[in-house]
């Protein structure tokens, strides 16, 4: 009834170009940025935070990141774990050596810093190619983690290994450390994800997005068309880094608070976030956002049916959600490999005809 | 002969056997993709789940007993009886053949022709699964597998070398377990041979891994032969399991060995059975000299954790198939 085109003329190139071309898609944008900066910050609280929200917009720039690289450019990686820990380790060593500057520089910093190690872990894919690639990513990821643990410096030679963030402030108000409260938090990493999504957005728009997508589709087909496969794939390796780094500095410093790499960077991690963005749909952006609520959200409403319903033991739903996790994995692939993203695009085929489909 | 080289002579042996283990894993990871071009993942905790099962029905625990209790409110643990090692083998082999039917019948059937990447995160899926309901049907405590294995230092080789070195070097170490998990991955690789050479289900095997169409059009079914290839897998998985297994007790920390068992494959070719066995060596000696020589004396040790992944990335950009992996030949 409302989600049409017809009559939604545009008379400059510019209104042609834009994001998003029905004006349906464009209010319901603006809503959500407007309910999410606007609204959550005043109703939000303590477990709302932690157990979600925050959770969910770090993960989905982690999400945005690897897309790029994955659903874009064609390269699984296995190593996110390892380049979230470099963003959160620089952003540790940036935040102790330099107190004075702030904080929201770091976590930039820490992103190119991550986008640097990044590039130079994707260096041998000019050369190796598919699951060879994903195997060799997994060099990073257990590479970056002993070096983690295994060199003081890292870690400003502290006794229990961990770092811990200290307190920064960003306009007087505390963003990292223990008297950090849940709107603040939130604030942050809502900043960070609304500007990730836009700039990966209008990358994979651009020239950029359609090199990538030129290699993922076929690599040499792409070089005799005169993609420089060096620059595209190195490209996309240091952008998804420079997304992923940051999620990591965000997910230790404003999240978290103190970390132990192996534990929190560690395999897992890749997985989960190569989960998410298979989940939501590869290639893009709206994916990376559902696959990072879905998998966020998955854990605590078993937990919730489980524990608090039924009363289980811990344990025995831990195991459960294991099962279930997998289970709808599988399931998920089956009825839909493209994710949520493929569902959202068929709703929307729905609803353009809707209520009198032909 | 200085004492040193006998040092390192011995970690050379103990990283070979070190090697026959991975081996054991990667092998699993073969069949599989040799066969149906998926990159199974699952192989580790094919291999836990395996042992978990195995260790299960030899100790006559009831299955889903947590759960049991949880929901009827009853306390069973034990059906009460012990069950002999190889009865319970061949009970577990049963389990994973069925497994394998079910993997087939409700999950890749229905993923045909979809993309490698979207298979391997299927895999994934199906790790966390069998991780999941193995501790939902065991329990996840740490279990001791006692199928009655010689365990411990092999005194004969030990007493045999003793002579090569000076009056402080008193002969190699090597545990009795490698020595029997090398015999077995022997036997069981020249029996997977022998298969794949001389029966028909084997040579149709070998005929759907070389191409599915052509094999289909001579009226190989192909269901029937990923069913074969899953229970093989399986049966591999039940090796592996039971030798890690009886190496380091069941537990959790089994199914990482998979990861352990990627480098041996990148290093060997996916699709190369003698590249698993020679991957295998390769990194199980590669990581145990690095670390003797280089890792405990300057890096701070523990460098096994990724030394096997940067040797072998090394290795593939200078040969990106691996060692005996297909020839890459790329058309437009």
């Amino acid at each position: 009834m409302f989600y049409r085109e017809a009559g939604d003329f545009k008379t400059s190139y510019e209104a042609d170009n834009q994001t998003f071309p029905i004006a349906f898609d464009r209010y319901r944008y603006w809503f959500v940025l407007a309910v999410a900066f606007l609204v959550i910050p005043f109703v939000i609280n303590d477990y709302w935070a932690n157990a979600l929200l925050v959770p969910f917009l770090i993960y989905a720039i982690a999400a945005i990141g690897l897309n790029i690289l994955t659903g874009y450019c064609g390269q699984v990686s296995l190593g996110t774990g390892g380049f979230m820990a470099v963003g959160a380790y620089a952003c540790y060593k940036l935040m102790t050596a330099f107190p004075d500057i702030n904080i929201l520089f770091h976590i930039l910093l820490a992103g190119g810093i991550t986008a640097i190690v990044g590039a130079a872990f994707g260096l041998p894919s000019l050369r190796i190619k598919g699951f060879y690639l994903a195997v060799a990513t997994l060099a990073a990821q257990f590479f970056l983690v002993w070096m983690f643990n295994k060199v003081p410096w890292f870690y400003n030679n502290s006794a229990s290994g961990q770092i811990s963030a200290p307190e920064r402030t960003v306009f007087n108000v505390p963003v990292t450390g223990p008297n950090t409260e849940a709107w603040a938090m939130y604030l942050v990493c809502l900043v960070f994800v609304t500007l990730s999504a836009i700039i990966a957005r209008n990358m994979t728009r651009g020239s950029m997005g359609r090199k990538w997508m030129a290699i993922r589709d076929m690599d040499i087909a792409a070089e005799i068309i005169g993609v420089n496969p060096l620059r595209a794939k190195l490209s996309a390796f240091a952008i998804s880094s420079f997304f992923v780094g940051i999620s990591g500095a965000l997910f230790f410093a404003v999240y978290l608070g103190a970390v132990e790499v192996g534990e929190v960077f560690g395999i897992t991690k890749s997985f989960l976030v190569l989960f998410m963005i298979i989940i939501g749909g590869l290639g893009t952006i709206f994916g990376a956002f559902a696959g990072a609520a879905f998998l966020v959200c998955l854990p605590v409403v078993l937990k919730l049916i489980g524990v608090d319903l039924f009363g289980w033991p811990p344990d025995l739903v831990a195991h459960f959600q294991l099962v279930i996790v997998g289970l709808l994995i599988m399931f998920f692939l089956i009825k839909e490999p493209h994710g949520f993203a493929q569902l959202w695009r068929v709703a929307k085929e729905k609803l353009r005809l809707w209520p009198f489909p032909y | 002969m200085p004492a040193d080289f006998l040092y390192g002579v011995e970690v050379v042996l103990n990283g070979l056997m070190a090697g026959v283990m991975y081996a054991l894993v990667a092998l699993g990871f073969v069949l599989i993709f040799k066969a149906s071009g998926i990159f199974n993942f699952a192989q580790g905790v094919m291999a836990l789940f395996a042992a978990l099962t195995l260790v299960g029905i030899m100790q006559g625990q009831v299955p889903f007993a947590h759960l049991i209790n949880e929901i009827f409110g009853t306390e069973v643990h034990h059906f009460g009886w012990e069950v002999p090692a190889l009865l319970a083998i061949l009970l577990t082999l049963v389990v994973m053949i069925a497994l394998a039917w079910s993997i087939q019948k409700f999950l890749f059937k229905h993923l045909v022709g979809q993309e490698p990447i979207i298979l391997f995160m299927a895999t994934i899926g199906l790790a966390y699964f069998l991780e999941g309901l193995g501790d939902l049907m065991w329990g996840s405590n740490i279990k001791t597998l006692d199928l009655g294995l010689p365990q411990g230092g092999s005194r004969w080789i030990e007493d045999a070398t003793a002579g090569l070195g000076g009056d402080d070097f008193y002969g190699f170490f090597i545990d009795k377990l490698d020595l029997v998990a090398t015999l077995v991955a022997i036997v069981l690789v020249l029996s997977l041979i022998a298969f794949s050479q001389y029966t028909k289900h084997g040579r149709a095997m070998r005929a759907v891994a070389d191409d599915h169409q052509a094999a289909l059009s001579v009226g190989i079914s192909l269901n029937f032969i990923w069913v074969l290839v899953w229970s093989l897998a399986g049966l591999v998985a039940l090796v592996a399991g039971v030798m890690w297994g009886a190496k380091s007790g069941v537990q959790f920390s089994l199914s990482l060995i998979a990861l352990k068992a990627l480098p041996v494959l990148m290093l060997g070719g996916f699709t190369s059975i003698p590249g698993a066995i020679v991957g295998g060596l390769i990194i199980g000696v590669g990581e145990k000299l690095f670390e003797y020589t280089i890792g405990a004396p300057f890096l701070g040790g523990a460098t096994e954790n990724w030394f096997a992944y940067m040797l072998a990335l090394m290795f593939l950009v200078f040969r990106p198939q691996g060692l005996f992996g297909e020839k890459i030949i790329e058309r437009v």
